[in-house]
């Protein structure tokens, strides 16, 4: 392709979701991202109790990524035909896990902050 | 383990965010140059739409004109998707007027004299144009009339269809294709002898209502038959040889030399012209008719077409490099119409587009043109529902991919079926805007 400057990357997404969807997820992900690390600032400590849940949380993460890409296009898992789509597979589930458990983990530490997690034990 | 972040880490990643987000919405923004010129852009498609949106922030003062009667922006390559039920017609539809930039003027008719000695557009209606530089970009002509016995009226019943004609033909054409993949019986894929817009269509059209059959569990019952007046599958002989082999393995004959010259609808037969001037018949339940490609009758009645190459077509005489007309210097040929021997896809004109700008800007500025068009061309090969290859290549028939060594072009992928499905809409619509 010609031309492929983050530019045009960002113009080509604005167009797949629509201007004002697009910067509002970049906006979600940003705050989530923020506030993810703001508690481990705040905490200056991973709460490793948290941390567990936020794991366990990824394979559902894996799967809604995939179900997700799988939803919004004509395809399924038998149209992967070489060895770049087993990597944008295992991209997207990744990408689905790490989200997810970035998601729990800040939703734990913002609801239930580290000294009453500590309080508690 | 603890994991500590300081408040002076934080706001580093905090800054380096609002960096990167600030180097995306930063564009090559050199100064816009000041003109008092007249450019005049005759269609308002891909080509066009693009190359105002470009020119406008390019320049300041100049007068810009397009000409367009069509009120519907068609985004074609989504039309081999709606012929194969996997969009809905209204997927490739937009109005003409959604993508223009303000401070263009639209004329809404269709140019009917070109005069390249005294430099003016004339309309349908009279309105007489004068420019200082002009861009033809009006498109193709369908010459369906050239396939005796075939009206477009036809498609969707009696198994045909015909789905460059335009949105309502395409899912038409799927109303017809849906029928013989249930049904089974003769599929024939027909393509035409001249120069036509996306060469891979007629290719994948076939792929899809073979996959969409063999799906349904009636492939067992069908037989796909491709007809094409050519010698091989694809023009470039890497990507016919590829195609052949899919074709072996998917049991679809091929049938070269063979071009369509008619059909008779009530008897489902279809009459090939063959090698050595024979005619020859071929039954069919379904048919998909491509019918041949020419320029616009303005373009020829102008004399702007090549006079001694693809005289019964008609396209511009230009540079296959800088797209400049070869007899008048103030002329451009862009997208279908453009005389060079590969190029008429959406992909092409991305990269033509800014060969033109160039072009175009270095004329005012009175400076020698930089770009270059290469003959690039992007066929994402749809083979199956899920999964296509990314085939893109130029002039010399090279393969030129632009993921080397990621995205293997003759590999048949679910990222390049991906990349068509949910990126080309919105990479075109983009290039419509002037930003991709």
């Amino acid at each position: 392709m010609k031309d492929m400057t983050f530019g045009t990357i960002l113009a080509v997404f604005e167009e797949i979701f629509g201007t004002g969807m697009f910067w509002s997820m970049v906006a979600a992900a940003l705050i989530v991202t923020l506030a993810y690390l703001y508690v481990l600032m705040r905490d200056h400590s991973i709460a490793w109790r948290k941390f567990l849940l936020a794991q366990l949380s990824m394979p559902v993460g894996a799967v809604l990524g995939v179900w997700f890409v799988l939803l919004m296009t004509n395809s399924s898992l038998n149209d992967l035909g070489g060895p770049v789509d087993i990597i944008v597979f295992l991209a997207i589930a990744a990408a689905g896990a790490i989200g997810m458990a970035i998601l729990v983990y800040t939703i734990q530490s913002l609801i239930r902050p580290a000294a009453k997690d500590r309080g508690a034990q | 383990m603890p994991f500590t972040l300081n408040r002076r880490q934080m706001l580093s990643l905090a800054a380096g965010s609002a960096a990167l987000a600030a180097a995306g919405s930063q564009t090559a923004t050199a100064a816009a140059i000041p003109t008092q010129a007249r450019i005049v852009i005759i269609g308002a498609g891909a080509g066009g739409t693009a190359l105002a949106n470009r020119l406008v922030t390019r320049l300041k003062g100049a007068q810009i004109t397009l000409m367009d009667p069509r009120v519907e922006h068609l985004y074609q390559p989504g039309l081999s998707l709606v012929a194969a039920g996997l969009k809905p017609a209204d997927y490739v539809v937009s109005k003409t007027t959604d993508w223009l930039p303000d401070g263009v003027t639209l004329i809404a008719e269709a140019a009917a004299e070109i005069d390249p000695e005294a430099k003016f557009v004339a309309t349908t209606s009279g309105q007489k144009v004068a420019y200082d530089f002009l861009v033809v970009a009006p498109g193709l002509v369908l010459d369906h009339d050239a396939i005796d016995g075939f009206d477009l009226n036809m498609v969707g019943e009696n198994g045909i269809g015909a789905l460059y004609a335009g949105p309502k033909y395409a899912a038409a054409t799927w109303k017809a294709a849906s029928k013989f993949a249930e049904e089974g019986g003769v599929g024939l894929f027909t393509r035409p002898a001249t120069e036509m817009k996306c060469a891979g269509a007629p290719l994948k059209h076939t792929f899809l209502i073979e996959d969409i059959t063999r799906d349904k569990g009636n492939r067992g019952k069908a037989e796909f038959h491709y007809a094409a007046p050519q010698g091989s599958l694809f023009g470039v002989p890497i990507v016919a040889e590829k195609v052949r082999m899919l074709f072996g393995d998917r049991d679809i004959n091929a049938h070269m030399k063979h071009t369509l010259t008619a059909i008779e609808p009530g008897a489902k037969r279809a009459y090939m012209a063959g090698a050595e001037g024979s005619t020859i018949e071929m039954d069919y339940d379904y048919i998909h008719v491509i019918p041949p490609q020419r320029a616009p009758d303005v373009i020829r009645q102008s004399g702007l077409s090549w006079p001694d190459k693809w005289t019964n077509q008609g396209w511009v005489e230009c540079d296959k490099g800088t797209l400049q007309h070869l007899r008048y210097d103030t002329i451009w040929a862009l997208g279908d119409v453009a005389g060079v021997p590969k190029g008429k896809t959406a992909a092409s004109v991305k990269w033509q587009v800014p060969v033109v700008e160039d072009g175009l800007i270095s004329a005012i500025s009175g400076r020698a043109p930089t770009e270059i068009y290469n003959g690039y061309t992007s066929c994402p090969m749809i083979t199956r529902v899920g999964r296509a290859m990314l085939i893109e290549f130029d002039y010399n028939n090279n393969l030129v991919p632009s993921f080397p060594g990621v995205i293997a072009p003759l590999e048949e992928l679910w990222i390049s079926w991906l990349m068509k499905e949910v990126a080309l809409k919105a990479t075109y619509n983009a290039m419509l805007r002037g930003r991709a």
